[in-house]
């Protein structure tokens, strides 16, 4: 359960975050490739090397559905449905590469916001990636 | 036993230097109690945790993650027999402290959060990061291994 002022200061991080949309993107990615190899079987049609033009563009349309998402979370059903049908019915991504995403997004989120990515934010950002991949895999079955 | 590559052996070595136990084991911990707030399950012997500044002004809390963190130290010293390092330990846990091993990946993932938030990017690259987790991951199976 997100409460009033987290998911204000989701918004507000997000918001901060859309301007280097690329980076914090294939940051996250690229470090779920390192530390996961077998999430790099989904992108065998791309080059996913360091700084690649694929690595960006890709990082940056994540984190612009993330950031999207966050702006207003309540309606997170309603906002997600084109993006539940395409990973359900198209990508066919294991729903457990999502908590993988999500820890190094966290990461990435860590290394670029430092102290400011208190305890709080920590929580409050954990639990939204939560919801936001439960919400991803709905359509799954 | 794991299978080390030279490499990683230095990313391990070199972060673990940079680490002050002192300083990241406290904030592990006490961020394990609030993003996952049912571990505080173990710490009811701890005083005060019910609020987040609770949490994180409480001393017994910050001396325990100290004591976590430390024991690590073992664990880089010997990374070619980790599972041996802390079979005492996992038994420990099992069998008196009664704790979910599921718990000792949380703790691990936010360890590594933490050394991001104090060392950046460059601090910990993505190889770094896999070099770190997957000596983390050893340590957790170890800590999980003697579970019956």
């Amino acid at each position: 359960m997100l409460s009033k002022k987290e998911k204000e200061l989701i918004a507000e991080i997000w918001g901060k975050l859309l301007p280097v949309a690329e980076d914090i993107g294939s940051d996250a990615l690229l470090r779920m490739f390192s530390s996961y190899p077998g999430t790099k079987t989904y992108f065998s049609h791309l080059d996913i090397s360091a700084r690649s033009s694929h690595l960006l563009s890709h990082g940056k349309k994540i984190v612009e559905a993330i950031a999207e998402g966050a702006q207003d979370i309540s309606q997170l059903a309603v906002n997600l449905g084109p993006l539940q049908t395409l990973h359900a019915y198209q990508l066919r991504i294991d729903p457990s590469n999502f908590k993988l995403f999500s820890h190094c997004m966290l990461v990435t989120l860590a290394c670029h916001m430092g102290d400011d990515f208190t305890p709080v934010a920590h929580a409050a950002m954990d639990k939204y990636l939560s919801a936001f991949a439960a919400m991803l895999a709905l359509k799954y079955r | 036993m794991v299978d080390w590559t030279d490499a990683e052996r230095a990313a391990i070595v070199s972060l673990w230097g940079k680490i002050n136990v002192a300083e990241i084991g406290p904030q592990a911990l006490a961020r394990l109690l609030i993003v996952y707030p049912w571990t505080q399950r173990h710490f009811g012997a701890f005083g005060n945790i019910s609020t987040n500044a609770a949490i994180l002004g409480n001393q017994k809390v910050a001396d325990h993650g100290k004591i976590v963190m430390g024991g690590l130290e073992r664990a880089v010293k010997n990374l070619d027999n980790i599972k041996e390092v802390y079979k005492t330990l996992s038994v420990k846990h099992s069998d008196i402290i009664h704790v979910d091993p599921d718990n000792f990946r949380l703790l691990a993932e936010i360890i590594t959060i933490c050394v991001g938030a104090k060392f950046g990017s460059a601090g910990i690259n993505p190889d770094a990061q896999a070099a770190w987790q997957k000596f983390l991951s050893a340590v957790v199976s170890a800590l999980g291994r003697q579970y019956h």
